[in-house]
């Protein structure tokens, strides 16, 4: 636990939320600290996705509280978010399909030339170096992106997440889309932003998938959290023994949706 | 204009589009419209002697009616877009109109006196605030209180024609403020030869400096620029139309009585022969071009125009992206409601009264002229020109019908047709281009 001394990033304090009567999140709560990612894992429908909605303003939750560096914020909308320097890259990519590249990258915070219009022609320049740099095959810049394959449509998404100095990222299934080698870029783009300092949410139904590159694990099972753990203390067996039984071993801290054995 | 191996044989026509950079609905739009307008001048000219269509005087007027739907339609793309629509807009015309009649004829010259030239301003400016607080009224019912566009704008067309009702109990009001009567055309209402060739001018020389400056711009970040030639063609077939269209507006004269008229109050002698004087850009045409321009530089060069398209896209990315579309919605309605206003104050000092059927059905020829423009009903797509050109196909196909004497039951069923024709070719040109 190398940052232990450190204040959280984030803390989510018994977060609850509830859609009419099904209480998806129930008192969940996880802290995230810089330079760490943690991999927030459980089944469908175990409320990862609707936790971190929360935590990136898409939700409102009903209860609960949201620590950023220690101070208590207010995120009712995503508006809120972006300015705490949280980004996500949402499971749907949630890009604008009718719009370019570039278009989309600077969706909400458009380069304004000094008459307030449009500087089309600098976000274009813009995504062009930001896309060079995360995917060089990436050439269709004036096509919507709706006419682009899921690979390319990722890295629009991740670039507009990682292309505004966030300090919080959030990845929904982020390589749900891709191949085994654009998978194997994005590991290596986590690992980059990790070394920058940034703190990772990364969220996942296959453990595999995040299990090398979380410094953490938070498992989720029906809305509650069912305990944490790092991923040195922890075999992925145990890990699949939290998601599919609820049950926590020895080396984790187990939470209130743990399992009573 | 897609890259796949099987179009590697481009023929000289698709290169011509890529090096233009012309949209090639655009092109099939000014050819349906060029089809429509020698249909029915070759039609009148072989079944009943006269091609009337072709001429200065129709054309003329052709400009002038499409005006006040023209500028709706602008507005209508955006609400089309953002997937909802506005179905209230001939009555809140007619409602707008309304207002203004009572203010410049019942209420303005009590306190100002008859004929003060602050009537017109004022009946103006009330007009187009009554349309943009009702706009923004329905949008924030749309917003923020979730109740569907369809069914609150549904509920509009009847409060507002009903509203008209109740402010003159049906009374025509009339007549209108004579300035006020200029923004709807007429001879007075136009801005005669000189002033439709300075106009001219200024347009052909706007065009040439965007082609100049949005060639500076690509070349400032290195993005491919279009070939030379096909910059001086474009500047050249630019520059012609609008030089064309003012020769043709300036082609028509007043009519004779107006003329003797004009001399004696002028003391001008009129020579043998009658004096030619020009119409030039009707007033109505002129409004309808500005509100054109700066819907177009709102929806492509502003903020608020990106956003649009993007909610249009997919609403909930827009919203994750931090858009507030909520506001997004409410504005879009109450712009709406101000071009209605605007396309009010065309359509009563046209009529120089303001009646209890003004703007009936207008509600449909916006949509048909938006949706005949390439406007999307699935969202995202649709342009401004488009709805413009949309609504001269629309108010040509409808004079063109009277010009050559069809019956109105028959206008009425070929326009209907029109639409839904225009709709499957749309989708047709879609599934190719895509």
């Amino acid at each position: 636990m190398e940052n232990n001394n450190q204040a959280p990033l984030v803390e989510l304090k018994e977060i609850s939320i509830a859609f009419g009567g099904v209480h998806a999140v129930d008192k969940a709560s996880c802290e995230l600290y810089p330079g760490e990612v943690v991999g927030l894992l459980g089944h469908n429908g175990a409320g990862k996705s609707t936790l971190i909605k929360i935590l990136s303003g898409a939700y409102t939750r009903d209860s609960g509280q949201i620590f950023i560096d220690g101070k208590e914020a207010t995120i009712n909308n995503p508006r809120h978010a972006k300015d705490f320097g949280i980004e996500t890259i949402y499971q749907t990519l949630a890009l604008a399909d009718n719009v370019d590249a570039a278009a989309n990258l600077y969706l909400g915070r458009e380069i304004l030339t000094r008459w307030g219009t449009l500087d089309d022609a600098a976000m274009e320049a813009e995504t062009r170096k930001v896309m060079n740099r995360l995917n060089p095959n990436f050439t269709r810049f004036k096509d919507p992106v709706k006419q682009l394959s899921g690979g390319q449509r990722q890295s629009v998404a991740i670039a507009r997440a990682i292309h505004f100095n966030a300090r919080i990222l959030i990845m929904d299934e982020p390589t749900a889309a891709l191949g085994p080698a654009e998978t194997e870029q994005v590991g290596q783009l986590i690992k980059q932003l990790k070394q920058d300092g940034i703190g990772i949410f990364l969220i996942s139904h296959d453990i595999h998938d995040v299990f090398d590159l979380a410094d953490r694990v938070v498992v989720m099972k029906n809305g509650a959290v069912v305990g944490s753990a790092h991923t040195t203390d922890v075999t992925k067996d145990e890990v699949l023994g939290m998601i599919i039984l609820g049950k926590c071993p020895p080396g984790a801290t187990p939470g209130p949706g743990a399992a009573q054995a | 204009m897609s890259d796949t191996p099987q179009d590697v044989k481009e023929s000289a026509f698709v290169r011509f589009l890529r090096a233009t950079e012309v949209d090639t609905r655009l092109l099939g739009m000014i050819g349906a419209l060029m089809l429509i307008w020698l249909g029915f001048h070759f039609y009148g000219y072989f079944v009943n002697g006269y091609g009337a269509f072709l001429t200065p005087r129709n054309l003329w007027n052709l400009s002038v009616q499409t005006s006040s739907i023209a500028v709706m339609a602008t507005g209508m793309v955006l609400v089309i877009v953002t997937r909802h629509i506005d179905l209230s807009v001939g009555s809140l015309l007619g409602f707008s109109a309304m207002i203004m009649g009572v203010m410049q004829v019942w209420i303005l010259p009590k306190y100002l006196g008859l004929g003060h030239p602050a009537i017109w301003p004022i009946t103006v400016l009330v007009g187009i605030a009554f349309g943009t607080m009702i706009g923004a009224f329905q949008g924030f019912l749309i917003a923020y209180l979730n109740i569907p566009a369809f069914i609150v704008t549904l509920g509009g067309l009847l409060i507002w024609r009903g509203a008209s009702y109740l402010v003159a109990r049906g009374e025509t009001i009339a007549p209108v403020d004579p300035t006020f009567a200029l923004i709807g055309g007429g001879p007075y209402g136009t801005i005669g030869a000189t002033g439709s060739w300075i106009l001219g001018i200024v347009v052909c020389l706007g065009i040439l400096f965007l082609l100049y400056s949005g060639r500076q711009q690509r070349k400032r970040f290195n993005f491919p620029t279009r070939p030379l030639w096909a910059e001086y063609l474009l500047g050249g077939v630019g520059t012609a139309v609008v030089l064309g269209a003012v020769m043709v507006m300036n082609a028509y004269p007043w009519p004779k009585g107006i003329v003797k008229k004009y001399a004696a109050a002028n003391n001008i002698e009129v020579p043998e022969g009658g004096l030619f004087i020009s119409h030039g850009f009707a007033i109505p045409i002129l409004v309808a071009i500005a509100v054109g321009i700066a819907m177009t530089f709102l929806a492509t060069r502003t903020r608020f125009g990106r956003y649009v398209f993007a909610i249009g896209g997919n609403p909930e990315a827009a919203e994750l992206a931090g858009i507030n579309t909520k506001k997004m919605t409410m504005m879009i309605f109450a712009l709406m409601g101000a071009l209605t206003g605007i396309a009010a104050v065309i359509a009563s000092a046209r009529l120089k009264s303001a009646t209890l059927a003004l703007g009936q059905f207008d509600e449909l020829y916006v949509i048909a002229a938006a949706v005949i423009g390439g406007t999307s009903f699935a969202g995202g797509i649709g342009t401004i020109y488009g709805a413009i050109l949309g609504a001269l196909v629309m108010q040509s196909l409808q004079s063109g019908m009277v010009l050559i004497g069809f019956d109105a039951s028959i206008q009425q069923m070929v326009v209907g047709g029109v639409l839904v024709v225009a709709v499957f070719l749309d989708n047709l040109y879609r599934r190719n281009s895509v």
